[in-house]
This record gives C-alpha cells, sequence and structure tokens, in this order.
C-alpha cells in the first residue's frame, strides 16, 4: 500500500484540480488545495479529490478505507477504474489521509443508524452523499461491510465516471468536437472521424478546470471490464516476503517502548504502585501512571515487560468485582421476567396481534438461548506508536477510522485536530476492535509522560482482557403453531439492542410478530465485533426456526422455505445452498446437515454445515455457502470473506467465550481462547449470485450463519439442541488437539 | 554479547541472554516480518527456522540460538531477488487476508516441505495447527502447500481464469 506524500506541489493543474473539486464542495479553493497538498506529488493531476493523474498516465485512486485484508483498497479501485475507462495495469491506489475532506458522511450514517434510503437529489452525485455534511461527523469508518456499497457505489464509480466525462469534455473543447464522438479506451481519448487521439494525462490539467458533471453516467454491468473479474489483490505481495509494514513494525528515531497493565476489573483504577524494583531493572526508562493503568518505558520491549511484572500494583476497588457471568446472566432474565410482567419493554417490530394468536394457538413453542461475551483476538496485538510534545502529538497505527482517531486523540489530549497527525497503516485483523482509540491515546500519555516517542505493545493477554467485546446477550423466543406446524405468532424478547437495527428481524412470512427487547446494562465494556448484533441474532433467530420445523417432523429446508413466499432473493439463496450442499441425500451415522439463512449488511448468506460427531468429538466436515451480495466486484475477493467469516463464526461457536469472573475478564492467552486451526477447519465451497440488486458488503455476513448452521447440523447428528454458546460448554469433545511439537 | 548467525549475516547483540530471539530480532536486527502474536508459542506468528526447523523465537532465549544457523521470512525469498516457491503460491492462491500471521505460516510451510516434500492432508494439519490464522485462510494455506508439493508450475493469479469461479446471474 502506497502512503500519500506530504511533500505536495502545487502546480496550475492541481489548483486547477482543486476547482473542479470545489464544483463538488461548496467552498472554493480552500479545502482542496489542501488536500491536493497531501496527496499529490510533482507532476500529478488531481482531477477529483478521488483520482490523481501523472505525466505517464498511471492513475491513482485515493481510497477512504483502511485496508484488514478485506481486499476493499483493490476492489474500491476496480470500481473507479472501471468507469474511467482505465487499463487495470495503470492503475494504483494510496490510502486517503486522515483529513476531514475524506470522511465519509454515508458510512458513519449507515453504520451507526443502519439502512437509510439515500435522499434522491444526491444519488449519483460525487457531494452529496460522501462530502458535504461529512466534516461535522468526522468519520472515516472501515467497518459495517461499508466500502463498496456505499463508497465503491456512491463514490468511486461516480468520480471514476465523472473524470472520465471531465477528460471527454476537455478534449471535446480542444478538438473542436463534440463529447459523444469521442470514444474512451483504456485511459486514451479517440476521435475517430479526424483520427486525434490522446492520453488521459494530456488534458488532465484542463479537465481540471471544468464544473463536474452532477450525476455521471454509469456503465451498466454488461458494459463492465474490470468490476466483475477477480484481479489480484494489491496488497499480497508484501504480505508474503515480511516486508509490509503494520502499525508494530514502526520505528521513529529516539523511540522507546512501553509495555502495560490496566486494571483488571473494569471501571477500577490505579493505587499505590511499588516501582523500586522495576526501576533498577536494565534499560528501564520510566514508570508511568495513567488513571486506570500503569505502564513502564524501556530501551526495549522485553526489558519493558519484564520491568512490568516487578510492579506491586494496587487497584483501587470499582464495586463492580462482584459481577461474573453468572450473576449478568442472572440480571439479564431478571430484567427480562420484570419486563415482561411490567409490559415495560421496548418494541422493535409489532405486526398483527401476538396477544390473540397465542391465546388461540393449538401449540406453543418457548426456548431461551444465551451467548457469552467475545475478544476479537487480532492476530496483530493492540499498539501504537506516539511522539506527543505536550503541543502537539503524531501517532502511528492501524486504524478501522483514521479520522475519527485524529479527533477523539486530540479530544482526549485536549488538543486541537490540528495539532494531531495520525499516520495509518495496515492492519493486522481490525474485526471492529480498531476502530477504538483507547490503545492510542495511552501511548500519547505514556510519550508525554515519559518525555520521548514510545512505541506501546500490550501483550495478549491485556488483548484480551480489555477488549471492547461483542456482548453477551439473553434471547427469549415464544413461537404459535397453526394446524400444520407453521407459525401463526412469533415472539421475541432480547437484553440490548445496538446495530445494526435490523439484526433481529426475519424475513419468515408469520402474520402476527412482535420483537422487542429491554436495556440491561453490565459493566463490561462492549462495542462492534465483526457482525455486529448480527453474530448473535442470527444463532437465535435461525436456531428457533429450525426448533420448529423439527417440532413438527418437517425438513428445516423445506419448512423455511414454504415462509420465504414474500422473500425471492433469500429463498433463491436457501434453495441454492441446499441445491449445493446435496441437501436431502443421506449421510450415514453419526453425521447430520445444518442449514442457516441470513441478510446482514445487505447481503444474503446461506449456509449449510456438515459434521460428523463420533464419541462426542464434533468434527465439521464441509461448509457450503451461497451468497448474494447484489454483485460480486472481485468474485475471489467475496468468497475469501465468506471463507474468513465462517472460520471466523466457527471459532466463536465452537470455544469463543470471554468470563466474567470477580468483575474481571477470566481468560488471558489462546490456550484459554482458543481459535479454529488447521486441524479443525473445514472444506469450505462459495457459490456467488450476482442478482443485480442493491450492492451489499462482504466482510462480515458470512459470520452470522456459522454458529446456528453448525448447532442445526449437531442437532440432526444427535438430537442435541445447542441454545448456548459456545458448543464447548456441552458434553461434545471439540478440544484442542495438539500441535505438533516444536522445539523451543 | 551474543553471537548470532540470522539469514546468512553474522551479527554481534548486546541483550541480556534470556531475551526471545524474537525481539533481538525485531529490534535489535529490525527483521520485523517475524511476528508477535502471543508470547507464549501459542500462534505461531513469530516462527523461524533454527538449523532448518521451525521454532517459535516468542519463547526461545537468544542464547539459545547463539551459534546456530536462523533463517527469518526475510531469509526466505523477496520480490527483488525472487521469492520461494512457497511464497509465489501463496500470491497465485491470494492466500493472505490481514497477513500478519502469514511469515510465520510460510515459515512453517517451509519447513514441512523441505523435510517431507509431498505431504497428506494429515501430515499438513500437524505441521501447520501450531499456526493460527484469525482471518482463516486455512484451506487456502492447505491448497497452496498442496500445488507446491505437486511440483505445478505456479503462475500468478489470473483475473481471466475466472471459470473455476461459478457466479450465477440473474
Amino acid at each position: 500500500m502506497g502512503k500519500w506524500t506530504r511533500r505536495g506541489f502545487i502546480t496550475a493543474g492541481v489548483i486547477g484540480g482543486a476547482a473542479l473539486v470545489i464544483g463538488v464542495g461548496v467552498r472554493p479553493g480552500n479545502r482542496n488545495g489542501k488536500v491536493a497538498s497531501v496527496v499529490t506529488d510533482e507532476g500529478e493531476h488531481l482531477i477529483n479529490i478521488w483520482v490523481k493523474i501523472d505525466e505517464n498516465n498511471k492513475v491513482t485512486a485515493i481510497v477512504p478505507h483502511s485496508e484488514m485484508g478485506q481486499g476493499a483498497q483493490t476492489a474500491l479501485t476496480q470500481m473507479l477504474a472501471d468507469e474511467m475507462d482505465v487499463a487495470w495495469n495503470d492503475v494504483s491506489f494510496i490510502e486517503a489521509p486522515p483529513e476531514d475532506e475524506y470522511a465519509n458522511y454515508k458510512l458513519g450514517k449507515g453504520y451507526l443508524l443502519g439502512p437509510a434510503e439515500i435522499p434522491g437529489p444526491l444519488v449519483g452525485s460525487v457531494d452529496g452523499v460522501l462530502l458535504t455534511v461529512a466534516k461535522a461527523m468526522h468519520l472515516q469508518i472501515t467497518g459495517g461491510s461499508l466500502s463498496i456499497r456505499t463508497t465503491g457505489v456512491y463514490g468511486m464509480r461516480v468520480a471514476g465516471a465523472a473524470a472520465r466525462e471531465m477528460l471527454v469534455q476537455a478534449a471535446a473543447s480542444d478538438w473542436g468536437v463534440a463529447p459523444d464522438t469521442i470514444k474512451t479506451v483504456n485511459g486514451m481519448l479517440i476521435h475517430e472521424a479526424s483520427g486525434k487521439q490522446a492520453t488521459y494525462a494530456s488534458f488532465a490539467a484542463a479537465a481540471g478546470q471544468l464544473e463536474p458533471p452532477y450525476s455521471p453516467t454509469l456503465k451498466t454491468p454488461d458494459q463492465f471490464n474490470i468490476m466483475g473479474k477477480s484481479v489480484a489483490r494489491r496488497d499480497i505481495p508484501a504480505k508474503v516476503d515480511g516486508t509490509a509494514m503494520f502499525g508494530i513494525d514502526v520505528t521513529v528515531p529516539g523511540m522507546k517502548y512501553a509495555a502495560i497493565k490496566a486494571a483488571p476489573v473494569f471501571g477500577a483504577t490505579l493505587g499505590a504502585v511499588d516501582d523500586s524494583a522495576a526501576r533498577n531493572m536494565p534499560g528501564v526508562h520510566s514508570v508511568v501512571r495513567l488513571d486506570d493503568a500503569v505502564a513502564v518505558v524501556a530501551d526495549g520491549y522485553w526489558q519493558a515487560s519484564q520491568a512490568l511484572k516487578a510492579l506491586k500494583i494496587d487497584w483501587q476497588t470499582s464495586g463492580n468485582e462482584i459481577a461474573s457471568s453468572e450473576t449478568i446472566f442472572a440480571q439479564f432474565r431478571k430484567d427480562m421476567d420484570e419486563a415482561a410482567a411490567s409490559g415495560n419493554t421496548k418494541t422493535d417490530v409489532e405486526t398483527g396481534n401476538t396477544s390473540h394468536a397465542f391465546a388461540d394457538a393449538s401449540r406453543v413453542v418457548e426456548v431461551e438461548y444465551t451467548v457469552p461475551y467475545l475478544a476479537h483476538a487480532c492476530m496483530e496485538p493492540m499498539n501504537a506508536v506516539a511522539n506527543h510534545t505536550g503541543k502537539a502529538c503524531e501517532i502511528w497505527t492501524g486504524s478501522q477510522n483514521p479520522l475519527g482517531f485524529r479527533h477523539e486523540i486530540a479530544a482526549a489530549l485536549d488538543l486541537d485536530s490540528a495539532a494531531v497527525t495520525m499516520n495509518n497503516y495496515t492492519m493486522g485483523g481490525g474485526f471492529g476492535r480498531r476502530a477504538t482509540p483507547d490503545t492510542a491515546i495511552q501511548a500519547a500519555r505514556i510519550s508525554q509522560a515519559a518525555g520521548v516517542p514510545v512505541k506501546l505493545i500490550w501483550s495478549r493477554e491485556e488483548d484480551v482482557q480489555h477488549d471492547i467485546y461483542r456482548p453477551a446477550v439473553a434471547s427469549r423466543f415464544r413461537a404459535a403453531l397453526d394446524d400444520y406446524g407453521l407459525p401463526e405468532a412469533w415472539e421475541n424478547l432480547y437484553v440490548d439492542k445496538h446495530e445494526p437495527v435490523e439484526a433481529p428481524h426475519i424475513p419468515y412470512a408469520i402474520a402476527n410478530q412482535k420483537i422487542h427487547f429491554i436495556d440491561s446494562p453490565t459493566h463490561v465494556p462492549f462495542g462492534p465485533w465483526r457482525s455486529v448484533d448480527h453474530s448473535q441474532h442470527g444463532f437465535f433467530t435461525e436456531s428457533f426456526i429450525d426448533e420448529l420445523a423439527w417440532e413438527n417432523n418437517q425438513d428445516p429446508f423445506e419448512y423455511r422455505r414454504q415462509l420465504l413466499s414474500n422473500h425471492p432473493r433469500h429463498r433463491k439463496v436457501l434453495e441454492l445452498v441446499a441445491e449445493k450442499a446435496n441437501w436431502g441425500e443421506p449421510l450415514g451415522a453419526n453425521r447430520g446437515r445444518g442449514i442457516a439463512l441470513q441478510e446482514s449488511f445487505g447481503t444474503i448468506v446461506g449456509e449449510v454445515v456438515e459434521v460428523t460427531v463420533e464419541n462426542n468429538d464434533i468434527r465439521v466436515d464441509r461448509v457450503v455457502v451461497a451468497v448474494d451480495a447484489g454483485y460480486a466486484v472481485s468474485p475471489d475477493g467475496l468468497t475469501a470473506q465468506m471463507e474468513s467469516g465462517v472460520i471466523y463464526g466457527l471459532t466463536a461457536a465452537l470455544y469463543g467465550e470471554i468470563s466474567i469472573d470477580n468483575g474481571a475478564v477470566k481468560q488471558t492467552n489462546f490456550d484459554s481462547y482458543p481459535m479454529v486451526r488447521m486441524d479443525k477447519a473445514p472444506k469450505i465451497e462459495t457459490h456467488i449470485i450476482n442478482s443485480l440488486e442493491p450492492w451489499g458488503g462482504a466482510g462480515e455476513p458470512g459470520v452470522p450463519g456459522t454458529a446456528p448452521a453448525l448447532a442445526n447440523a449437531i442437532y440432526a447428528a444427535t438430537g442435541t439442541r445447542v441454545r448456548h454458546l459456545p458448543i464447548s460448554k456441552y458434553e461434545f469433545n471439540v478440544r484442542m488437539e495438539e500441535s505438533e511439537e516444536v522445539a523451543s | 554479547m551474543i553471537k548470532l548467525t540470522v539469514n546468512g549475516q553474522e551479527h554481534t547483540v548486546d541483550v541480556a541472554a534470556d531475551t526471545p530471539l524474537l525481539w533481538v530480532l525485531r529490534e535489535n536486527l529490525g527483521l520485523t516480518g517475524t511476528k508477535f502474536g502471543c508470547g507464549i508459542a501459542q500462534c505461531g506468528a513469530c516462527t523461524v527456522h533454527m538449523n532448518g526447523s521451525p521454532l517459535r523465537a516468542c519463547v526461545t532465549p537468544v542464547a539459545a540460538a547463539a551459534g546456530a544457523s536462523i533463517t527469518t521470512i526475510e531469509g526466505i525469498g523477496n520480490q527483488q531477488d525472487g521469492l520461494h516457491p512457497v511464497q509465489e503460491a501463496w500470491i497465485a492462491g491470494q492466500v493472505p487476508q490481514c497477513g500478519y500471521c502469514q511469515s510465520g505460516q510460510i515459515m512453517s510451510a517451509v519447513a514441512l516441505l523441505n523435510k517431507n516434500p509431498n505431504p497428506s492432508d494429515d501430515e499438513i494439519n500437524s505441521a501447520m495447527a501450531g499456526n493460527i490464522c484469525r482471518c482463516g485462510m486455512y484451506s487456502r494455506i492447505r491448497e497452496a502447500i498442496k500445488t507446491v508439493a505437486s511440483g505445478a508450475v505456479v503462475r500468478h493469479f489470473d483475473p481471466r481464469a475466472e471459470a473455476a469461479k461459478e457466479v450465477t446471474h440473474g
């Protein structure tokens, strides 16, 4: 991944480009001059703030999303390049700098408020969706599986098409011909009648002085040349020879290393610290007190971490020391009981009349499910390099929200945002964890106190014990069945609603629905975890519908299918995954198939899991995925995201549990918070449907269906219904096999 | 002072004998391709070779590596001087996502293939189970290892080779 250059060089062409950008914004001059100075180099012309061209006709997309392996930067560049009619080999990308001009309003809006219709007049305009109100939002988030479906669809495609039209217009004026007589092919402008042709580069400066088209013409899918193809991801070569730079690899002059220990109990604060032994250890520079943590700064990380262990630390109690997983789930149940009795719940969905339906029902099925807290466990432990001089602070780290980091860090340090410089790096996993700047703020405070630039690295134990967790949730269901066994009423009461708002909704045609929730806050910090609320609700709703099918001795696939009459896209996904998974063909003893269907982030995913359970040993043999993301910009990229989501979901379903004991997290490292490894990884097959419906996300939708499909398969194989994750709590043996002995 | 031979080069480092090799590689020698993941030999991100065998550098005192031949990801191959067939296969199969674990994965795979040029699925599982990939690219890793084992010529990823990817239209 290239970095933007700070050595800005404002040429006449760039000023022209700036004027053009203003056309998309409001105020001429100031904003875009600033952008040009940070994103362009000598000889480069900014056509609009998302694309620049150099003297050799090489095109660079400026992508406002960070990379954590999801491939968004490559895919977004495909979208711009295709609309712009440039050859794939002549296009590269850089990550947009954390400047307000690259804030992503729609992204923030979609992420925070759920799916919202984009107002008609704004659709297709470069400005409305991505720029206008963005400054107030201070957001540049990579999350919510939004890169393709918002920035890509409403930003990169439009920017590419607009740039193409402006280049055509500039050539048409110069040549004295009608714009519609000029063809664009692989970065060339061609007027066949006169035989004139020129490179994009030769008209880049002139194009920059034109008013941008408000609503440029986009290609239809049959015209795509680059979208829809599995191009090689540009970030991969540096990831096979050790040259990719992650935040943890950054070194700055004069830098020391810091190790940190935060209060084990959330909410507790730092008391007395006896650092007499630590201060005398080799290489130790200083011991820094923070409100809820203590850090040691030393010449090397090992020295810092050894000295940290030598500290004698007292923690001030917070009152949270009495909390445990047991008290938390007891609180959820008590709160739900009380709310249900008093009717004091908040409504998600209410259709028909569930009270009547339950009163008249011939059969009622009631079930409760729970899921525990989960840590993200990014392979790259949290880290940040900071140089905080008191008046200004520079940060080097990997962030899913570099612009948000800049503003949040400034606020935390009581600095003006202009005094904070944020350098973003490719992330060794994000999954939602790297949207929170806690580590960077710690690093800045430590740097200021120590008076030196500091690289703060969290131990894995710190990472597991001080995450922003996927919340623990309890969810209760009740269904009224008619004489055919089909649900007439569906009631769901659960604790704690976050985003996306539609996560607990179901596609099934059930006339009477009441989906409601209560707030039951705990002291455990929570935040977005890959697929956010879908990660729990997918398990709940797709387990319960499966239970209803079995309750009626009906095939779980057919049962769902007959309830999808109003959702043909969902039905098609369900049918494809069943067909590809050989649904209905006998599997033999001790084996079972489970199916699940979940729409999330605009993408519909069906999964079928095949398991073998022998002597209570669970083996996941095969996972088949069908996915309708509207259109697969990179089919291999979408496939890779499904594979990744399935494994992430399998780890959570089989082993994932962060438990609370005496107010603190019990698990510490990969020995107590295990992951699916190679020996447990199933064969995964992905089948893509290009429905051409509105494009959806890819990074998260593979996760939610995995746990329910697995639980449903285990039921099919064994008759044991998993209602409380993780599955390792049941009698099944899913213990990790010992890995091969490695010399140490 | 401890003498180390890393990727064929001799180094003398002034560190405590119990300092894990990982931190010496990363901080003293600037070889940041080897990653810190867990510190307790549970994830494999720090895998290097000592005399050709895989080793978790995060739990190996540097003194234990003195006099031995250490190879890191930087010594396996690179874009300028040429990639190792395993690295080529990793690109061809579009294996890495976030990429953080991949130095360790590649080091384990190279060690496996050096010892056993044609490993079975079980042998691959057993040799690679010490390396966690949180992005879950296990099936791609397995396929890439098999591609190298089969001696198949590794092509760079070809966007036109779409036939393998079935996409239903409509």
